[in-house]
């Protein structure tokens, strides 16, 4: 008879599914956990668990593990583990939710690891309003080091680095994560439980839960701190350490729902379906049928065996790159090896700009351009800077209507002309470059029209600019010509 | 296939992509925001994720999420930002993550300048991270190989499961040639080991944790045997007319190119040179070095850093030929010239008195 | 049967092996019918034990306790029914 009336009960409160059943990833005692007796950690586990029980989602779920007391997660929850750095548990969270947005993704983390080291991951994942579950644990120590002070120790709390207590003008304030995390637009539900008494436990239970439905629902952001005993660095028995919990901490940290905006949450629009993966090169912009024939061989004779190296320089502004892409662009579409170089950073917004290109038919060894063939100066300094450089034999294009005769360079010869003057009588001041593209095309005969029609169209994509950069060119080209009357 | 002008940091991303990386987190520096720029436009549309962190830190730390998730994916950074990410690249060669990092690097130490160095070799090549391991490095010198490198760091990001640096100058980042790209896409696959939410996937664990201590020896002497591996298979390195060198001029990166013509030109004096270019920095290619220790007289390192790679070539050598050296640091560049005159000195001066050396040798 | 109407509605396993002494399930039981043993168990602990009666089945040691299967607490199913009656008529049982 007896054994029939055991068989009238049935276990309603036993071990979650979620855990495993013998913790074979630890080294010994895979019976019971590594938490100290009393430990907060243990019984957070728990409610976590349950809820994933619960929710049917225990296949679904990506546990991502802290350091700290915390760090073995994976050897209790038989889920997907992923064991994060110091702090960055968050971040990792990001990285497999956007990538896996069908999973369940909870973050574990302790008060040193979340509110300290990882205080720039876990604000910025709130304030991107993550689709993760955050579970962070607050015993207002660091435990797993041996007692240090973390950022949630109370003022007056003595630990291992706070030996008089924790004092507000050397440490600063305990950090209150709640109500900071609270004050960003994205987050969809946070909230502050405690473990300190059996009201507190069961409340904590049920917003754990809460807080991964909403991850199922696609809610969004939720974060649940739990006020957690830790009686090994307490100093105290479990269940003193619990009542301190209560009595004391909840003082420094209140109890409560931050934010709740579960209601007005949209479930979060499913991505797109990646696109088929023979249209990725079209995409990219690289697919073959998208690239231009180029018009080859059309560089006669004059370059059969073509080295052109080219310095460009100026003021930002007066197209000193665009001058350059197109000549490299053009060169390509004739068919010949290219390289443009560009000078970048601070460099440019403090306003002098210069690139290098070269044009020849045989492979490039280097970029850069030491000694140019053709130093295109498109203002004083850009020439003082650079005409030292120019290799006898060389020319210089100058932007003046005076070539500085200081600047001379014996066998360097000078076209120099107020370009930007007659750019600006053409209809714009700022096709200056291409009237100076213009004389040097005419001056190397490097190029067709054809080649360079080519590059603006591929660069310059408004069609105001088509006529009026032709014009330009072939005023530039002339310029060139009657210099050389 | 048909050639299109590019940024190298721009090829880079459609690499990555055509190579089958679904996922980019980085945070902008210069010279390698392009690199960013280009990810943030072309992965939603080839239905990856891009997200600009909060932090090199983050960034790296996000890209460890992705890559435990099972997707291809890759951060770029400079200098600086590399120095915050060594943390995160030693958890991932740790739990034998597979990510591509590009370092487009910049001036330092500290701040530095913005202009080309290569002063990153140390803490790249070298691991650069807490703890025994290495990353696999190659080093570009041309846009082209900016695109086909990346696709291959890729390929050995995943054949190792372990990390894998392009490591280029800003030149190479910003530089602008023709390239060409493959024109089939690979196609992203999961790897077994990843967790991604599935029932398959449940029991797999990505981590680096080992309190044993003989568990531990254990996974590093398999990540060693990795890298020993690694060392066998993937050493990669550009010779240049070496066949009959009796100087060889080695470089990387953009350095391989001044070199390339430098030598070029100092043929045409009648000088027997070549260039020996290392393309993967590890496994650095030792036996290339040693097999031309057979046959040329001296070595000549040019670097723009202080004489970092300088200490590879001279353990590959150990000792069996002289070693010179020629570094511009802070921003130049060893120029064409600069490099040109050296080699002719060290011709003019050294090498008869090499001549002389061995004769003596041959004497006694 | 009579005997039916006297028992209790919950009913406490504790597991000797996991349970670590912590006396948090003692503090929240209601009707404060969990107990310390006196005996140590081979690991150093006093571990938790049901007193044998008075149970409710509230679950609250449950929840207290930090390990995940040193307590179970099981709920009576059926007060007037043999277990046999139950699987006949599993649906009907399932309901109360
Ligand atoms: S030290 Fe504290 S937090 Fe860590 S396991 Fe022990 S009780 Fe828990
Ligand atoms: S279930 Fe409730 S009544 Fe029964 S032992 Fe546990 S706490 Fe006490
Ligand atoms: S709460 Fe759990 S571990 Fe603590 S004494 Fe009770 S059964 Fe044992």
């Amino acid at each position: 008879m007896s054994s029939e009336m055991i068989a009238e009960y049935e276990v309603s409160h036993g071990k979650a599914k979620a855990f495993y059943e013998r913790y074979e990833r630890k080294d010994e005692l895979q019976h019971q956990t590594h938490f100290c007796p009393g430990c907060g950690h243990g019984q957070t586990h728990k409610m976590l668990a349950k809820a994933i029980d619960e929710l049917g989602i225990q296949n679904r779920t990506i546990l991502v593990g802290p350091v700290g007391c915390g760090v073995f997660t994976y050897y209790y929850y038989d889920v997907g583990n992923i064991s994060a750095a110091h702090g960055r548990a968050t971040a990792v969270a990001t990285g497999v939710k956007r990538s896996r947005p069908e999973s369940i993704v909870i973050d574990y983390q302790g008060d040193g690891d979340l509110a300290a080291i990882g205080s720039a991951e876990i604000l910025h994942a709130a304030n991107r309003g993550e689709h993760i579950t955050v579970i962070f644990v607050n015993n207002a120590i660091y435990s797993m080091t041996g007692g240090q002070l973390a950022p949630t120790t109370l003022l007056g709390q003595k630990t291992a680095t706070s030996p008089e207590g924790r004092n507000a003008a050397n440490e600063g304030y305990p950090l209150h994560v709640c109500e900071l995390l609270a004050t960003l637009e994205a987050p969809v539900y946070i909230e502050r439980v405690g473990l300190g008494d059996n009201k507190q436990i069961m409340q904590a239970a049920r917003a754990i839960k809460r807080a991964v439905e909403n991850q199922v629902r696609g809610l969004g952001f939720s974060l649940i701190e739990v006020l957690s005993p830790c009686p090994t660095l307490f100093k105290m028995t479990p269940v003193e350490a619990q009542r301190w919990v209560r009595d004391v901490m909840e003082k420094t940290f209140p109890l409560g729902v931050f934010r709740d905006r579960t209601k007005e949450a949209q479930p979060r629009a499913l991505p797109e379906a990646a696109p088929a993966l023979d249209r990725i090169p079209q995409i990219l912009g690289v697919a073959n049928e998208d690239l231009p024939e180029g018009n080859p061989a059309v560089h006669d004779e004059t370059a059969a065996d073509l080295d052109l190296a080219v310095r460009v320089a100026g003021f930002g502004g007066q197209g000193v790159l665009l001058l350059g892409e197109v000549l490299a662009e053009a060169g390509l579409d004739a068919g010949l090896e290219v390289s443009w170089l560009p000078s970048y950073g601070p460099e440019m917004r403090s306003g002098t700009s210069n690139c290098h290109v070269r044009l020849a038919t045989r492979v490039i060894d280097s970029p850069m351009v030491t000694n140019p063939d053709v130093l295109v100066a498109m203002n004083e300094p850009a020439l003082r800077k650079f005409v030292k450089s120019v290799h006898a034999g060389g020319w210089i294009l100058y932007n003046g209507e005076e070539f500085p005769a200081d600047c001379e360079q014996p066998g360097v010869q000078v076209l120099a002309c107020p370009f930007t003057e007659i750019a600006d009588a053409l209809g714009n001041a700022r096709a200056g470059n291409m009237l100076m593209l213009g004389a040097l095309l005419e001056m190397t005969g490097v190029l067709r029209d054809v080649n360079i029609d080519a590059a603006l169209k591929r660069l310059v994509k408004n069609p105001r600019w088509t006529e009026l950069n032709r014009r330009a060119i072939e005023r530039g080209r002339e310029l060139m010509r009657e210099s050389r009357l | 296939m048909r050639k299109q002008l590019m940024k190298g940091n721009e090829a880079i991303v459609r690499s990555a992509i055509l190579a089958g990386c679904r996922a980019f987190y980085g945070y902008p520096i210069t010279p390698a925001s392009e690199i960013a720029e280009a990810a943030a436009l072309y992965m939603p549309r080839a239905g990856g994720v891009f997200l600009q962190a909060e932090s090199e830190v983050a960034a790296i730390n996000m890209i460890y999420g992705a890559a435990g998730a099972g997707v291809r994916s890759m951060t770029a950074s400079s200098g600086p930002g590399i120095s915050l990410m060594q943390e995160g690249i030693s958890y991932m060669a740790g739990a034998e993550l597979p990510c591509v990092i590009a370092d487009i690097t910049r001036g330092g130490p500290g701040l530095g300048n913005i202009a080309a160095e290569q002063g990153d070799y140390h803490q790249v090549v070298k691991g650069g991270g807490h703890g025994n391991y290495r990353t696999i490095v190659l080093a570009p010198h041309s846009v082209q190989e900016m695109a086909d490198l990346t696709a291959l760091a890729f390929e050995l990001a995943d054949r190792y499961r372990n990390p894998v640096f392009v490591l280029a100058d800003g030149f190479i980042g910003q530089m602008m040639e023709p390239v060409e790209f493959s024109q089939t896409a690979v196609e992203p696959r999961t790897p077994d080991y990843a967790v991604t939410g599935t029932k398959e996937t449940r029991g797999n664990l990505i981590g680096s944790l080992h309190l044993d201590i003989d568990e531990m020896e254990a996974h590093q002497g398999r990540m060693e045997a990795k890298y020993r591996h690694a060392e066998e298979h993937e050493t990669r390195a550009e010779e240049w007319r070496t066949a009959d060198a009796e100087i060889v001029l080695t470089g990387y990166g953009i350095m391989g190119r001044i070199l390339k013509a430098v030598a070029a030109e100092a043929r045409a004096d009648g000088l027997k040179i070549g260039v020996l270019r290392p393309i993967t920095l590890f496994p650095f290619p030792k036996l290339h070095f040693q097999r031309l220790a057979k046959s040329a007289r001296v070595f000549v390192v040019v670097e723009m850093s202080n004489g970092q790679m300088l200490e590879d070539v001279r353990l590959a050598l150990n000792g069996a030929r002289p070693v010179e050296f020629l570094s511009r640091v802070g921003g130049n560049v060893p120029s064409h010239g600069e490099v040109l005159e050296f080699v002719r000195k060290l011709a003019r001066q050294s090498l008869p008195a090499l001549h002389l050396e061995e004769e003596c040798v041959a004497n006694v | 049967m009579a005997y039916v109407e006297k028992q209790d509605r919950g009913q406490l396993r504790v597991d000797v092996e996991e349970c670590k002494g912590c006396g948090l399930c003692v503090e929240a039981c209601p009707p404060k019918v969990i107990a310390l043993g006196e005996r140590l168990n081979h690991y150093g602990y006093r571990t938790a034990a049901y007193k044998g009666t008075g149970c409710t089945g509230c679950g609250i040691c449950f929840m207290a306790c930090p390990e995940p299967g040193a307590i179970t607490v099981m709920r009576i199913v059926n007060r007037a029914r043999s277990v046999e009656q139950c699987m006949v008529g599993a649906s009907e049982c399932a309901s109360n």
